[in-house]
């Protein structure tokens, strides 16, 4: 399964500083889905390299700290992970690791399954975390985990932009209607990105953001406060069906490395091209 | 030896059968007797936290709704103080049996401390959640305890509970302090009342969905 060449992390590296301090901070983009197994993941960590492509310093957050499988996704065997750091065993400069893709991680590892509830604990820390972290990057993107727990949503508000991953089917169109009404009416989120994971043709993905929309405008809308503008689906982008995912997956490679030409690689990076234009 | 004979349990004689069927007797009664409260005879908080532990595998993996409920008799201490201890210990006994006659076999019922009882309902959906915890003190409060001839009491119970959060695992001690936080709430509210956890999900009704997938399109049991 993991190929020889594929580096595994030992040691720390040297966290980029950003030119001017306190100039920028980074752009902080959550990706939720809803329903699990869409491949948020899988899009956080592809991304994350079409974004470094593009020249951006990139980090991802594993922000599933429930379920953390960004190490997997990555084929990395962290020796540190955010649970050391929340526990105070090593500096949070310790846990950034380099990731393959030309960006960096911070994991959770399966060490934190016990802050799977938001206690205050996770919160101050996850919040210190992104403060700390941000002017040295231009992106961060925190991988959410599934369902819309109190730590998704948490996580969420600690973001600047959100990413609702959905597939065509309907569990999946179900659950990501249900966080971006969540969102929408607990923490009055009015421009909300999708991205349609898997979609069979071309411009499949703009029918169930117009058929989501729809239904935001009908159901969403009403609930919200007299006067609040409603909120609006964007359609970031569309990442087609593609064999090409699956054989990444299993060989735990980035899909816009082993295969760039891909038609889902390219869908990847055309969302790429859209948040880093 | 001497702990198996002082809490009744039964061995084979000695000389009637092998030293193995012997011994596996005498390690069953070691066991039983470290995994029972000895009063009431319910599980004891040992047993119930490695029930707990393997229901959070179990909603892990199945993703099925269970639920925890914190119980807590309502001033206890006054029973005591009233009527004495060995009174307190009769309603113990008395409020044990009651919830037993709540439960399913598959559920897991203890004395987690003191007073307070604890229960395990695997795959009991939240829609059920309130009208079962309302059953148990509802159970609770019809029963008159004989504490001596001719002297009843009765008491009420407060109930707390939390649902397992489905597909995303907890620890066993936050799953309970979410069970106890909503015990807190049913005594600072009165007391012999349930209080469960609100799902923070909320729902996508029926109306939505069928705008969402447009009702010729799917039928209502491709959306369940």
């Amino acid at each position: 399964m993991s190929d020889a060449e594929t580096p595994t992390v030992t040691a720390p590296v040297t966290v980029p500083v950003a030119a001017t301090p306190g100039m920028r901070r980074a752009k902080v983009l959550a990706l939720t889905s809803g329903k699990g197994g869409v491949g948020k993941t899988f899009l956080s960590a592809n991304l994350a390299a079409a974004l470094a492509k593009r020249g951006r310093r990139v980090l991802v957050l594993d922000a599933d700290l429930g379920l953390a499988n960004l190490d997997v996704v990555l084929n990395l065997y962290p020796k540190v992970t955010l649970h050391d750091v929340f526990t105070g065993k090593v500096q949070l400069e310790d846990a950034i690791l380099p990731a393959p893709g030309g960006f960096s991680v911070l994991l959770a590892g399966s060490g934190l399954v016990e802050y799977s509830r938001l206690t205050p604990e996770v919160r101050e820390q996850l919040q210190r975390i992104i403060d700390t972290i941000a002017p040295r990057f231009d992106h961060i993107l925190l991988d959410t985990g599934a369902g819309i727990s109190d730590v998704v949503l948490y996580a969420v508000s600690l973001a600047d932009e959100v990413l609702v991953v959905a597939t065509p089917e309907p569990t999946s169109m179900t659950d990501a209607y249900a966080t971006i009404k969540v969102l929408a009416t607990q923490q009055q989120r009015r421009n909300i990105r999708l991205v349609v994971n898997q979609v069979g043709r071309v411009g499949e993905g703009r029918t169930i953001r117009n058929q989501l929309q729809l239904v935001v405008d009908r159901f969403v809308t009403p609930m919200l406060p007299d006067g609040m503008a409603a909120p609006t689906l964007d359609l970031t982008g569309e990442v087609p069906l593609d064999p090409g995912v699956r054989e990444a997956v299993q060989k735990r490679r980035l899909l816009v490395e082993m295969l760039p030409g891909s038609a889902a690689a390219r869908g990847v990076e055309a969302i790429a091209a859209k948040l880093a234009p | 030896m001497q702990l198996l004979q002082q809490s009744g349990r039964v061995l084979p004689d000695r000389r009637e059968v092998t030293p193995v069927v012997w011994l596996q007797a005498v390690l069953d009664g070691l066991c039983e007797l470290s995994s029972r409260d000895p009063l009431t005879g319910l599980s004891n908080r040992r047993q119930f936290e490695l029930a707990l532990a393997s229901e959070i595998d179990r909603v892990a993996r199945a993703g099925e709704p269970a639920l925890v409920l914190m119980i807590d008799i309502d001033h206890f201490k006054k029973v005591n103080d009233t009527h004495g201890h060995p009174a307190g210990d009769l309603v113990l006994k008395a409020v044990a049996q009651a919830l037993h006659e709540c439960i399913r076999p598959m559920d897991t019922l203890a004395r987690f401390g003191g007073e307070e009882f604890a229960m395990i309902l695997p795959n009991c959906p939240p829609s059920f959640g309130l009208a079962v915890a309302e059953r148990v003190r509802l159970k609770v409060q019809a029963r008159s305890v004989a504490i001596a001839p001719g002297e009843q009491v009765s008491v009420t119970v407060s109930i707390g509970g939390a649902f397992a959060p489905q597909w995303v695992r907890s620890s066993a001690p936050l799953w309970i302090d979410r069970a106890d936080q909503q015990l807190y709430r049913a005594k600072t509210e009165g007391r012999n009342r349930a209080c469960l956890e609100q799902p923070t999900v909320s729902l996508v009704s029926a109306e939505e969905k069928g705008l969402l997938f447009g009702t010729s399109q799917f039928s209502d049991s491709d959306l369940a």
